[in-house]
């Protein structure tokens, strides 16, 4: 508990590393920003406070004129002569344009592509896992489509609680099919493409080691991907105030080398039922 | 308590003050902030409409020609109005009231007109639950409803206030007139805009 | 333009203390009320602060005075948090700091500033505070609900927020306190674009003055959306539509009974349409405030008054175009994310200027460092490093990590508390003189600033850690997520400085009232300042100005060349 960590958690995905590149750089130019401003204050207070006998200076641009509307400055002079009168006003711009530029160049050159590339489409991969993974207050349910590709349809008499998804396990696209609660396997250095969903209210995956964030809305059914990079155990979470019990919200995740995960595969695969019959939701309660 | 100062002068020049009285700009400012009320619920309307899987034809659900009588009788009031302000112009007290009185009969008749239309759909067991084609279509007209009855509330304290001599005679009632006519208008626009969105698309 | 036109009957108590037209007392009730309901706000953090640092354990004192379903033993309930959360959070931004930066500053100083003798509506303005009050008491009466406070964050988010309790008094409270904005809003624009005095032209006007037009511009057409999206909630909770809600939902077990067909992400879209450009209005009047007071310590013109007055109106109109940075994993199309990472890219560069611009007053100038210059002063680079931390957040990439982190909330309260609380409370000693005719004491100031600053970054500063680290924010236990374990310390951190700025509060507060009757008197005019408010008697009488001002030149006419005093008036003939 008394811990003051103060750095991102490991990074364990393909593209953590260029989340944390921007985090970082960014870090560096706000701290050089509020090194150089902060040095410039910190002098003018000093060199500029009151002494006796010394009279502050006004700036030669101050004589503001005294009766400027402002349609005249607009109608009467053209543009370039009043950037001129004004000079000494714009100064104050400079700090601005060199901000402005470090920014832009850094949404051209990174911020719009690597959202392109995480969030705007999915990867082209062939034999990727496919996953659902559905919110609901307070876990997240784990669906995986198996090597079949296809995850087997939902119905919502179905849902129970052994049974929360409400698996039709009578197609034969679930035979493959595994549902695991709050936890996640994942092979590592394989694409993982995911339909994130909710049934309830708007949750939020997180899996900070991932950088993966996504928000779970209901009647949405929103598309992520992670290519894991590093075994070890993680965590998933909720990242969106989902109701009394949030902070519980939580799982652990997985990343296992390709011949684990297909080990747990098929375990998990022997523990469902030979019958593929749903009980009663009603009966049971 | 009166105001400090004497607000039918301007006090300054063109630098220093805009040329419109202030209850004017005031009024204006107000319908600005309504603009944006408004459009927000016809963006929310679009936005759900978009994403909707069916969404009836509004002229299949709807009352059409009662809704289009209702839209006769608003017009026909945004007129009376202008010929009450033109009266109160004139000084006219007794054509003002007359003018002002026939402003208020029509927009009861809208109410009413509209009570018909909302009757008959909770006859039939539609309540803004049924449907979002539903939940639009009674959250719209009765927010715009509720601006109906708010305008009748000024109409008829205006239409009160003529009968008084000190109101009818101070500098501001004109103005006052005015302020409440741009307001019906501006109702009178809302409907003119949500009758043709929700019963004839 | 003086009142001869108004008779001259003695008002009665009622009409002189409790409904006043007057805009300086409206100023001062808006004040005093606008403090109580930041210190309820404050009390709220407080509460949470133990559970963040000390999870589970009974809260110290008072905690067997709660009733057993807000903290059983002693020990808060995830609900109890998650009202404390969203009543915390509604309660600084709507009762606290809009109604203390507008509705009293605002309505005390603007007038003044432009020569008015009151405000253009004065009875709207009456009834602008008397909508406020009733609206935050009702605010506050949803902790007696059955079911509790209002607990789904101020941003309320629907389903949670159909489905949760205490949220029908929060959009019925946020329609009268919306109502009581607007009036407010039309008031502040037609005074000042009709009631300046001679000579004042818009150039002319005190930075302050620009400030509030601007904000009143943004609360004008930014909160009827909020207003009309609270509307359609209601009718979700009350009438069961479903505007915010989709076909199909489950919640714990049990199917939802809704036709279904809403969407949840345009309740998003419509509340941060109107939440975006409020968290201008909250930083605007204070900043307004601190270029103000840097004038008149510098005793030399503002640096780039114009371009100023630009950036604040360039960040009242992008303010429009930028509120879907909130939403960038919302789920909404990816496009729509680079959208808004332009134009809040494009918003930083107004921003800059303005802070720019109050760098560069300083130079050259015969700086003072009395109380409020110091509040002024702290505001700069403690404003600076929220703005700064603005931009890994406004990022699509980046925010894909820290969105709903605790580095959110470190850059929203270093603006919000370390940069404008600052400011408005260098404000209250700054005007403090204006509104009672006396000073408040100066020693008592300086422990209230140090204690107050560092208490602030004591607070805020290792939140950034603590984001950084993925620590989420909304969490009633937040030892329930194994990676917050290595930051856990930073909560202790925090909240030792919360209950520490408490303390400092109490100086600020006994100084206050007690220099209401006891500070030393002053004159018209102590900070020996240029601008209008300083030219009539402290405290003002009915009407502000025996005769209406006549305005020569420009507000911060400060250290003329060949002049006896380093301050030449605004109304100064000669």
């Amino acid at each position: 508990m008394g811990k003051y960590g103060w750095s991102l958690p490991v990074a364990a995905s393909s593209y953590a590393g260029s989340i944390d590149f921007g985090i970082s750089i960014l870090h560096v130019a706000m701290l050089g920003i509020f090194a150089l401003w902060g040095a410039f204050f910190i002098y003018l207070l000093v060199k500029f406070r009151a002494k006796p006998g010394v009279k502050a200076v006004r700036e030669d641009h101050d004589e503001t004129p005294a009766h400027i509307s402002v349609p005249d400055a607009f109608s009467k002079l053209p543009f370039v002569q009043l950037l001129y009168r004004n000079r000494g006003e714009l100064k104050s711009l400079i700090p601005d344009a060199i901000i402005l530029t470090f920014e832009v160049a850094l949404i051209v050159f990174y911020a719009i592509p690597v959202w392109s590339r995480i969030k705007a489409n999915m990867p082209d991969v062939k034999d990727p896992v496919r996953l659902e993974i559905v919110g609901e207050q307070f876990g997240w349910n784990i669906h995986y489509a198996g090597p079949d590709g296809k995850l087997g349809p939902r119905k919502a008499e179905l849902v129970h609680f052994s049974n929360p998804l409400g698996l039709d396990r009578a197609n034969p696209d679930s035979a493959d099919d595994v549902v695991m609660g709050n936890e996640m396997r994942l092979p590592v250095d394989k694409t993982a493409l995911i339909e994130l969903l909710s049934k309830d209210v708007v949750h939020s995956f997180f899996v900070p080691e991932f950088r993966i964030k996504q928000d779970a809305v209901p009647g949405m059914k929103i598309p992520m991907w992670v290519t894991p990079n590093k075994t070890g155990k993680y965590e998933m979470t909720c990242a969106q105030l989902c109701g009394f019990a949030h902070s519980l919200m939580r799982g652990d995740v997985y990343v296992l080398t390709q011949e684990e995960f297909d080990a747990w595969y098929q375990s998990r695969l022997a523990t469902i039922p030979a019958s593929a019959q749903p009980t009663n939701p009603a009966e049971d309660f | 308590m009166s105001q400090t100062y004497n607000p039918t002068e301007f006090m300054g020049n063109a630098d220093t003050h805009s040329g419109v009285t202030n209850a004017k700009l005031g009024v204006w400012l107000f319908l600005a902030s309504e603009v944006m009320l408004f459009a927000t619920l016809f963006t929310s309307y679009i936005v759900l409409r978009m994403a909707a899987v069916s969404w009836p034809w509004g002229w299949d659900v709807l009352n059409v020609p009662l809704a289009t009588l209702n839209t006769v009788i608003l017009i026909t009031s945004s007129v009376t109005i202008v010929m009450a302000y033109a009266k109160a112009y004139d000084k006219d007290k007794a054509g003002f009231q007359m003018w002002m009185a026939a402003t208020l009969l029509l927009s009861f008749a809208f109410l009413v007109v509209k009570g018909f239309e909302y009757g008959h759909e909770f006859a039939l067991g539609i309540a803004p639950s049924t449907s979002v084609f539903y939940a639009v279509y009674f959250t719209m007209t009765g927010l715009h409803g509720l601006h109906i009855l708010g305008g009748i509330a000024v109409n008829a304290g205006l239409l009160y206030m003529s009968t008084v001599d000190e109101h009818w005679q101070h500098p501001l009632f004109l103005g006052r007139v005015e302020g409440a006519g741009l307001y019906w208008h501006f109702v009178d626009i809302v409907w003119i805009f949500l009758f043709p969105a929700l019963y004839l698309l | 333009m003086s009142h001869d036109e108004h008779g001259h009957h003695e008002l009665s108590f009622k009409e002189k203390y409790i409904f006043s037209v007057d805009h300086k007392v409206i100023g001062l009730q808006y004040l005093i009320t606008s403090f109580l309901f930041l210190m309820v706000g404050f009390g709220l953090m407080m509460l949470m602060r133990w559970q963040l640092a000390f999870p589970g354990t009974p809260i110290p004192l008072i905690g067997n005075m709660f009733p057993a379903e807000l903290a059983p033993n002693g020990v808060m309930s995830g609900e109890f948090y998650n009202s404390l959360g969203a009543m915390h959070g509604t309660i600084m931004v709507f009762l606290g700091v809009v109604p203390l930066a507008v509705g009293a500053y605002g309505n005390y100083v603007m007038p003044l500033q432009i020569g008015a003798p009151d405000m253009a509506f004065p009875r709207m303005n009456m009834m602008s505070y008397w909508l406020y009050l009733p609206g935050g008491i009702m605010m506050l009466s949803s902790f007696i609900m059955p079911g509790g406070a209002a607990q789904s964050g101020w941003t309320s988010y629907p389903p949670l927020s159909i489905i949760n309790p205490g949220q029908t008094v929060w959009l019925l409270s946020m329609v009268v306190l919306i109502t009581s904005s607007l009036l407010g809003a039309i008031n502040f624009l037609v005074t000042t674009i009709n009631l300046r005095a001679p000579g004042m032209s818009l150039w002319r006007m005190p930075i302050f003055v620009w400030a509030q037009f601007v904000t009143a511009v943004l609360l004008l057409l930014a909160f009827p959306p909020l207003e009309a999206a609270s509307v359609l909630q209601l009718m979700d909770r009350v009438f069961h539509t479903s505007f915010y809600m989709p076909k199909d939902l489950v919640v714990l077990g049990k199917a939802y009974a809704g036709s279904g067909g809403g969407q949840p992400l345009l309740w998003q879209h419509l509340f941060w349409f109107l939440a975006h450009p409020e968290v201008y209005v909250l930083v605007l009047p204070p900043m307004g405030i601190v270029a103000e007071i840097i004038a008149n310590n510098t005793r030399k013109p503002l640096h780039g008054y114009k371009t100023m007055v630009f950036s604040m109106i360039a960040i009242g109109v992008m303010s429009f175009m930028v509120w879907a940075h909130h939403m960038f994993i919302s789920g909404m199309s990816a496009s729509l994310g680079n959208f808004f990472l332009v134009t809040t890219m494009i918003i930083s560069v107004p921003s800059v200027a303005l802070m720019t611009c109050l760098v560069f007053s300083l130079k050259g100038g015969s700086i003072r460092y009395n109380v409020p210059m110091l509040f002024a002063l702290a505001f700069i680079p403690l404003f600076a490093i929220g703005g700064l931390t603005g931009l890994p957040l406004g990022m699509t990439v980046t925010d894909i990590f820290l969105h709903d982190t605790y580095y959110v909330i470190a850059h929203f309260h270093f603006v919000v508390v370390s940069g404008s609380i600052i400011a408005l409370m260098g404000g209250t000693y700054y005007w403090f003189p204006k509104w009672y005719g006396r000073k408040m004491n100066d020693k008592l100031g300086l422990i209230h600033f140090w204690g107050s600053v560092a208490s602030m970054v004591g607070i805020f500063a290792p939140m950034l850690f603590m984001g950084l680290a993925g620590a989420s924010r909304r969490l009633y236990d937040p030892t329930a997520h194994l990676h917050n374990l290595p930051v856990q310390g930073w909560n202790v951190v925090s909240t030792c400085a919360a209950y520490s700025l408490f303390l400092f509060q109490l100086p600020f507060i006994y100084n206050f009232f007690n220099s209401m009757w006891n500070g030393e008197k002053t004159v018209e005019n102590p900070w020996q300042a240029t601008t209008l408010e300083w030219a009539c008697p402290s405290p003002p009488p009915h009407g502000n100005f025996a005769k209406t001002p006549t305005v020569y030149r420009g507000p911060y006419e400060y250290s003329v060349p060949g002049r006896e005093t380093d301050f030449w008036m605004q109304n100064d003939p000669s």
